[in-house]
């Protein structure tokens, strides 16, 4: 049987979830809401489909109570055995799964699954947990791998493949050349033997740093530190998906994920979809209602936004490609687009909230979502999806565009291009 | 009094509008129709001004015009015919200025020894024209022309004059302040000021009114009440704020009330208004227009036959014949939009001047042209 270890903590610095930034500042980023379910959420759904799925361990550096009521629906959810573990400092995704490995390892589980908070995707989770076990020389770690643009791949970590055997020749993470545009989705199944890798490589690095102060000595990059030496010793394989694949890592990429999962539902989840209906608002395409949510049967909605829990909205009300988080209302006439609204927030009437989507570019195979940084070469910002934070209110009236807006702040008038401190 | 209470003792007094060209500063409206016929406040400009002309006793008006004016004159004989007055153009081979024009209607304007009017084509304002008569009868000199207040006198040209009206000197763009009275566009003549001028391109500020301030013949009066020349777009709606308000201090039947309305509006009878809308304050409203349910409207003139779709917000625009506009559809800061123009739902346009026959699929987020 096997578990799976989601790292909640994903990157290596210390203030993780910046760039997720203003929607980070209130809720841990995992917990944030795409297509109606928390991030993390959508990956335990995934590894609770699996079969012969024992226990699913949440890893990260978030203090446990904010994820305590988390962990407890999930399991009423999916009746499965979920622990949230707590580093004492951010590990990396090697140092946590090592510095927890008492607990991984404990059942004697045949592999362990183990996935990056910030990816998402269509997981294969089941085939690729076929290929890893019917290996004909047993693989110590299996990656998922996805196709990227020549381009985009030196962003990520890049997979050179043996094409017969799927093992991995060489390993290298974010080059500053090309290497291959196969690239690591974050995704791997491991063998419980791993350890035994790690603890090595953990021990040599302990005597190099016994010297200096401890802090940072104990984390251990999977990628770096793990994937990139046992690259070449036919120990590594890596599994290719053509299946959606993305990250989250700004809220812009929140909406762009919000699509593609809400797509998702439809082929095992339809019942989370809104239908039209009498007395109900006007659905087009993909759309995402919680049930307590109240709509105005004159608002028209979709395609693609989720609405949230309690969330009120008003009567001829548009909303179109956008995330309205819990609790918030958006008074009547006003218009949405390309936005996430966040949690306990007020939009008044005939207000507009518009801002750019950053999609991957639809005419190149295998693109990903850009990196764009918030401010071009002018020091201007760059056009991106509009955000309000968490308990924002907006007058009747205005016109918010491309604007990032921290929360519990009430504008007084129009922000274009704009951070709202 | 007498036929359309206009007063007989002032005999059959003859007016001269000047409307010059194409009237380029008002685009995208007038590449579909003639300044003059733009309807503001649901009537063409040029009637508001022959209207109160006639009110005052003329019985005669010229529209000086640097281009075929066929639309015009095909309009404008029907609304002759109602007021029982006559219109005829005064067409300029060149175009010959602001007193050019003057010279080349001789014929009409010095056909008796009454004194004439003549007018800029984009002043409105509470016409003093009965007024002007009276005191141009009661200096007796050549001319007279009305100045009114303005806030900010050095963007134009100011008059000095005494306490009996007697025009001093004219200072064109003072750095300083000298006086806060400019020039409103609305003159008296004597048919003796024709001597003044020769038919060539001439301006009469600055060839034939400074000769008769020197020669004590040019005398001015105050205008009371609101005035704005409304030869562009932005003007064009302060000068609609500034009416509306006037009609509300006069004459406050002409004004809408309904569900919604809030201040001053001005709505057509055939127009037709949706629910949970909120009109006004400061907004005109022409016929046949459609205005569906949720609609907010700020300070906008909406021409005939436009249509509003539903949950749209506008604020300080024109909205020309015909139009549509989407639904969810918002617009401000001074946008206007030519003839059958079709904004598509869900956009947004900030000062898009559009224009005619033009279908808009993208937001327009500066101010920006549209062709």
């Amino acid at each position: 049987d096997y578990k799976s270890a989601h790292y909640l903590s994903a990157s290596k610095d210390l203030d993780v979830g910046t760039r997720f930034r203003p929607l980070s500042l209130d809720v841990p980023k995992p917990l944030f809401p795409v297509a109606g379910l928390p991030m993390v959420q959508h990956h335990i759904e995934a590894c609770a489909s699996v079969p012969d799925i024992r226990e699913i361990l949440l890893l990260g550096y978030f203090p446990a109570q904010q994820l305590q009521q988390f962990v407890a629906d999930m399991i009423a959810a999916y009746k499965i055995r979920i622990r949230y573990l707590q580093e004492y400092q951010a590990l990396g995704t090697a140092g946590g799964i090592y510095h927890f490995r008492d607990q991984i390892s404990s059942g004697n589980p045949d592999a362990f699954f183990v996935l990056n908070g910030d990816v998402c995707g269509d997981f294969p989770l089941q085939e690729i947990l076929n290929f890893h076990t019917s290996l004909s020389t047993p693989s110590l770690i299996t990656i998922m791998g996805t196709e990227a643009t020549r381009q985009q791949s030196t962003m990520y970590g890049c997979i050179v493949e043996d094409k017969e055997t799927h093992q991995i020749l060489h390993y290298v993470e974010k080059p500053s050349t090309f290497v291959s545009n196969l690239i690591n989705c974050g995704v791997y199944i491991c063998s419980p033997d791993i350890f035994k890798r790690v603890g090595e490589i953990f021990n040599s690095r302990q005597d190099f740093y016994s010297c200096e102060d401890s802090e940072g000595t104990e984390s251990i990059q999977l990628e770096q530190d793990i994937l990139m030496p046992i690259a070449g010793t036919g120990q590594a394989y890596v599994y290719t998906t053509d299946r959606w694949w993305s990250q989250i890592k700004t809220a812009g990429s929140a909406i762009y994920a919000n699509r593609h999962y809400l797509q998702l539902y439809h082929k095992t989840k339809n019942e989370r979809l809104a239908v039209n209906g009498p007395d109900k608002p006007t659905i087009i395409g993909d759309v995402y209602i919680h049930p307590t949510a109240t709509v105005d049967p004159s608002a028209l909605l979709g395609p693609n936004v989720s609405v949230g829990k309690n969330a009120v909205i008003g009567a001829g009300v548009r909303i179109r490609e956008s995330i309205i988080l819990g609790n918030t209302t958006i008074q009547e006439h006003s218009c949405v687009l390309y936005t996430v609204v966040g949690w306990n927030s007020t939009v008044g009437a005939w207000t507009r909230l518009e801002g750019t989507p950053c999609d991957p570019n639809p005419n190149k195979p295998f693109a990903k979502m850009d990196n764009v940084p918030l401010f071009n070469a002018e020091g201007k910002l760059n056009p991106s999806i509009t955000i309000l934070g968490n308990d924002v209110k907006v007058p009747s009236e205005v016109v918010v565009i491309n604007s990032i807006i921290l929360p519990y702040k009430e504008l007084s008038a129009s922000t274009k291009n704009e951070i709202i401190l | 009094m007498g036929f359309g209470g206009k007063d007989l003792t002032l005999g059959n007094m003859k007016a001269l509008i000047l409307v010059g060209g194409y009237g380029t500063r008002l685009r995208p409206l007038t590449l579909s129709r003639p300044k003059p016929l733009v309807e503001f406040a649901n009537k063409p400009i040029v009637l508001h001004q022959i209207e109160a002309l006639v009110a005052a006793g003329v019985t005669q008006v010229v529209l000086a015009v640097s281009y075929h004016a066929e639309q015009m004159e095909q309009e404008l004989a029907q609304e002759a015919q109602k007021l029982g007055i006559r219109i005829t153009f005064s067409l300029e081979e060149e175009p010959l200025g602001t007193a050019g024009p003057i010279k080349l209607a001789q014929s009409i304007l010095a056909s008796n020894d009454e004194p004439f009017f003549v007018l800029n084509s984009d002043v409105i304002c509470d016409f003093p024209f009965t007024q002007m008569v009276k005191f141009h009868k009661q200096h007796g000199r050549e001319g007279t022309i009305v100045v009114t207040k303005v806030e900010e006198p050095s963007k134009y040209g100011v008059v000095i004059y005494d306490e009996t009206g007697k025009i001093d000197r004219f200072v064109e763009k003072p750095q300083e302040f000298v006086s806060n009275k400019i020039n409103a566009g609305m003159y008296i003549f004597n048919p003796s000021v024709l001597k003044r001028i020769e038919c060539r391109p001439m301006s009469i500020e600055k060839e034939v009114f400074p000769y008769m301030a020197g020669d004590g013949q040019l005398y001015a009066q105050e205008l009371h009440g609101f005035w704005m020349d409304i030869g562009q777009p932005k003007d064009f709606l302060t000068g609609m704020c500034l009416f509306l308000n006037s009609c509300k201090l006069n004459n406050s039947a002409k004004l809408y009330k309904g569900p919604g309305v809030v201040g001053n509006v001005l709505v057509d009878s055939s127009a037709k208004i949706g629910k949970n809308c909120r009109i006004g304050p400061n907004v005109t409203i022409g016929p046949d227009v459609v205005i569906e349910d949720g609609v907010c409207i700020k300070r906008c003139t909406i021409l005939r036959g436009a249509t509003i779709r539903s949950h749209t917000w506008l604020e300080n625009c024109i909205i020309g014949w015909k139009c549509i506009v989407g639904q969810w559809v918002r617009m401000e800061n001074v946008s206007v939009l030519g003839e059958d123009v079709i904004v598509k739902d869900e956009l947004y346009v900030n000062g898009g001047m559009v224009l005619p026959h033009k279908s808009i699929g993208a937001s327009v987020l500066e101010p920006k042209i549209i062709m």
